[in-house]
């Protein structure tokens, strides 16, 4: 297909960023940020020597520190969660500027070390158990991921150009899928009513992003041009494309059966990669940082495996917060990372993206649920869970 | 500059039909004037700065419209924008400014002595009098592309020349990022306090970038004199009062400004200025004078009545809410101010506020009595 072409980062870029040369002629003081009301891991980790050693370089595609960190400049905090601050525009950002990246990942991923081997796990058949998560409990099971389609801009960057680029590839591989994955892409600028209230209703519609920490990074830049969700008849597998990531991949369905969508995960993402390379794209990973996202706090597996649980009981207890810490696990309100619970239903998932497989991470997530719903039915009873505190996994 | 732009080359391998805009829902100048063709022609090139196509227009692609107005939708990043994307930004100046054409001269005149009348507007009307306009400082780029060193520059340099005025225009600057609860809340109920732009049309032109560092705000003792630094434009200036005096407000403005624009001078950082486009600003709708100067007035009749848009247009006026440009009016006040930036000077614009108010009150009246305005409808002006 030629439709388009996609630059290989070997090819030598002759130029340089005239903007970022022209702020040279300010010293490092003069440009440094002012990050004294700030609280996010860009902002721990930068200083002023560091800014001074970086600031003249920039990616092949032009991305700069400036572009890295600038989100984290105008979002100086979260009332929920420790922002990451910055951004990647291309997979080069992760080795241009390593010097600022590698401490925020490092931080971030629980002391992730510059020289670690990160495992990509994919077989589900490696999960054990995960097919009986209490139903009366378990709402609703939810595995996601990202990819990034190497040789194009990540989206803080991308052009239109590459981002259609991105989204014709990506109908053409999903429009092969058939069987339980079969399914049709709605472009977000096409839509028609019926089709966008449908989606709204099915939970699967992605709205322009409103979140500061997006807006500021460039990622909602020609919108709705390039975006859209597929998904599958059934509307258990589905995929959006051009939000945050290139590709954000969902597995989801009702109830308990964890191992059944994460079956479907990974059958459904490992033929998508197969299709994206029999078009001569791979995805952006690396063994030392698995899966390349556009966050840092991604990066790894991209995995974030979940469900809504009702812990009524439990989430009270002045333990729970130490519970999650120990199972390795996060929770979030059921409106995603940005709400507060609400009825006593969490969203609990992984809290790790980096150092650990995604079979790992799903396991995590299966054994801690099952857990925590047995203190919360040990609750109920009024009955004591001190015996049932887990050790640090 | 002897390099080119990364990124922008980058771009330049995808074809211009993938990389044009879509604008199939977009009503705005930008949207009116680009086609393939000049985009094709434009997009490879950059300012000096490195200011690029995609960055003039890429407010005007994210921001299809606008409820109650017609939006520009481009921006410049630096001075030179103006000359490298003519192609682009000379249609939008003429659709936007009546008709002006790229070879016709604007003409500057803060002399307030030119000024007829206007001390006498009726005060049971007329609740408050202001007069505004931007300043952009030579050899720093513009609010959507300059960098943080640039904005403490251009902060820096502004403090320095605003705190040596003295006399009337004796003042106090208060930076965004250092103010404490209290100046905060005087500076509010002064209604003199600006924030961090909540509008999609500045934030996706990149102007909130880094906020709130090296903006501020400075105003004289008196409260009547007022300088935004590094909002929408390098400096906003601004002669405020209540009552009806324009005249005064004009003076005060005209003395200030030139007094301000001295001092830059002395530092070799003169306002950015042409024989053709005037003023130059971030935003091609304040070319020229940059100049908005209005009332809040009560026209509770006259703004119901069928020719009232027709009026305004013949005065070469427009109307706005009481909250400013993105609201509606609230109990029968309006903000009503000049229409026209560009083609005509700062004292005609400020003459045409001070007679078609005066008009109008007087319809307000005649209506209130029960009379007819007919005979009083005025002019094309």
């Amino acid at each position: 297909m030629a439709f388009c072409f996609q630059v290989s980062p070997d090819v030598i870029m002759p130029f340089g960023n005239t903007h970022n040369k022209l702020k040279m002629n300010y010293s490092a003081e003069q440009e440094f940020p002012d990050l004294s009301q700030h609280n996010n891991h860009m902002a721990k980790v930068l200083t002023p020597e560091m800014y001074g050693n970086l600031r003249d370089k920039e990616t092949p595609s032009g991305f700069t520190l400036d572009d890295t960190i600038q989100t984290g400049v105008d979002n100086p905090g979260h009332p929920f969660i420790m922002t990451v601050g910055c951004v990647a525009g291309d997979e080069e950002t992760y080795e241009v500027f390593k010097e600022l990246l590698d401490p925020v990942i490092e931080d971030r991923h629980g002391g992730y070390k510059p020289s670690d081997k990160h495992k990509t796990d994919l077989n589900f058949e490696n999960l054990q158990g995960g097919d009986d998560l209490d139903p009366n409990y378990v709402l609703s099971s939810r595995v996601r991921t990202g990819r990034s389609i190497r040789g194009f801009c990540l989206p803080p960057h991308c052009s239109r150009g590459e981002r259609r680029a991105i989204e014709n590839l990506s109908i053409e591989s999903l429009d092969i899928l058939d069987g339980d994955l079969k399914g049709k892409y709605y472009a977000l600028k096409n839509m028609t009513e019926e089709e966008q209230q449908q989606l709204i209703d099915d939970h699967f519609l992605f709205d322009k992003p409103v979140s500061p920490l997006l807006l500021a990074s460039g990622m909602a830049r020609d919108w709705p041009d390039g975006r859209g969700i597929w998904h599958n008849d059934n509307k258990t597998f589905l995929v959006w494309v051009n939000e945050e990531d290139h590709l954000r991949v969902i597995s989801m369905q009702k109830g308990g059966n964890m191992r059944e969508v994460f079956t479907r995960f990974c059958t459904g993402l490992t033929k998508i990669e197969s299709l994206f390379k029999d078009r001569g794209h791979e995805f952006m990973w690396n063994e030392h940082l698995g899966y390349v996202l556009t966050c840092p706090s991604n990066l790894g597996t991209g995995l974030r495996a979940g469900v809504h649980v009702k812990l009524p009981n439990v989430s009270k207890h002045d333990k729970f917060g130490e519970i999650l810490k120990r199972l390795r696990l996060q929770k979030r309100g059921t409106g995603g990372v940005d709400t507060a619970a609400v009825g006593g239903v969490f969203d609990i998932s992984n809290a790790d993206r980096l150092g650990f497989s995604e079979v790992e991470l799903v396991q995590m997530v299966v054994d801690g649920v099952n857990l925590l719903v047995e203190m919360e039915k040990r609750l109920e009873g009024g009955e004591s869970i001190d015996d049932l505190m887990p050790e640090q996994k | 500059m002897p390099f080119g732009n990364t990124h922008n080359n980058f771009k330049l391998n995808y074809k211009v039909e993938d990389e044009f805009p879509d604008l199939s829902k977009h009503n705005n100048h930008m949207a009116k004037v680009l086609t393939k063709e000049i985009y094709g022609k434009l997009r490879d090139k950059q300012t000096p700065s490195g200011y690029t196509l995609d960055d003039v227009i890429q407010t005007g692609v994210d921001n299809p419209g606008h409820p109650f107005i017609m939006t520009v939708g481009c921006v410049a990043g630096d001075e030179e924008s103006y000359e490298i994307f003519k192609d682009l930004l000379d249609p939008i100046i003429s659709d936007r400014h009546s008709g002006y054409k790229p070879t016709d001269k604007h003409k500057t005149d803060l002399n307030f002595e030119n000024l007829k009348g206007g001390d006498d507007l009726d005060p049971n009307y007329v609740l408050s009098s202001r007069v505004r306009t931007g300043r952009s400082i030579k050899g720093f780029t513009l609010p959507p592309h300059n960098s943080r060193g640039e904005r403490r520059g251009i902060e820096k340099l502004s403090v320095e020349a605003l705190t040596s005025l003295d006399g009337e225009f004796k003042g106090k600057y208060y930076p965004l990022k250092s103010m404490t609860d209290a100046e905060q809340d005087q500076l509010i109920n002064d209604h003199f306090l600006f924030d961090k732009p909540v509008s999609p049309l500045l934030t996706c032109a990149g102007m909130a970038r880094d906020w709130p560092d090296a903006r501020g705000i400075w105003h004289n003792d008196n409260k009547s004199f007022l300088v935004w630094v590094n909002e929408e434009d390098h400096l906003r200036v601004i002669s405020m009062q209540q009552g009806g005096n324009m005249r005064e407000v004009f003076r005060r403005f005209c003395v200030g400004l030139n007094k301000i624009e001295e001092i830059f001078k002395k530092h070799n950082h003169g306002f950015m200025w042409n024989e053709h486009l005037g003023y130059i600003l971030t935003c091609p709708s304040n070319l020229g004078t940059g100049l908005r100067g209005g009332v809040h007035v009560k026209l509770p009749k006259l703004s119901t009545h069928a020719k009232f848009e027709e009026i305004l247009t013949r005065l070469r006026l427009q109307k706005r809410g009481t909250g400013g440009v993105d609201t509606a009016s609230v109990g029968g006040v309006f903000d009503i101010s000049n229409a026209d930036r560009l083609g005509s000077s700062e004292v005609a614009q400020v003459q045409l506020v001070v007679d078609g108010v005066k008009l109008m009150v007087e319809m307000e009246k005649k209506l209130e009595k029960g009379e007819a305005i007919d005979s009083m409808i005025p002019a094309q002006k």
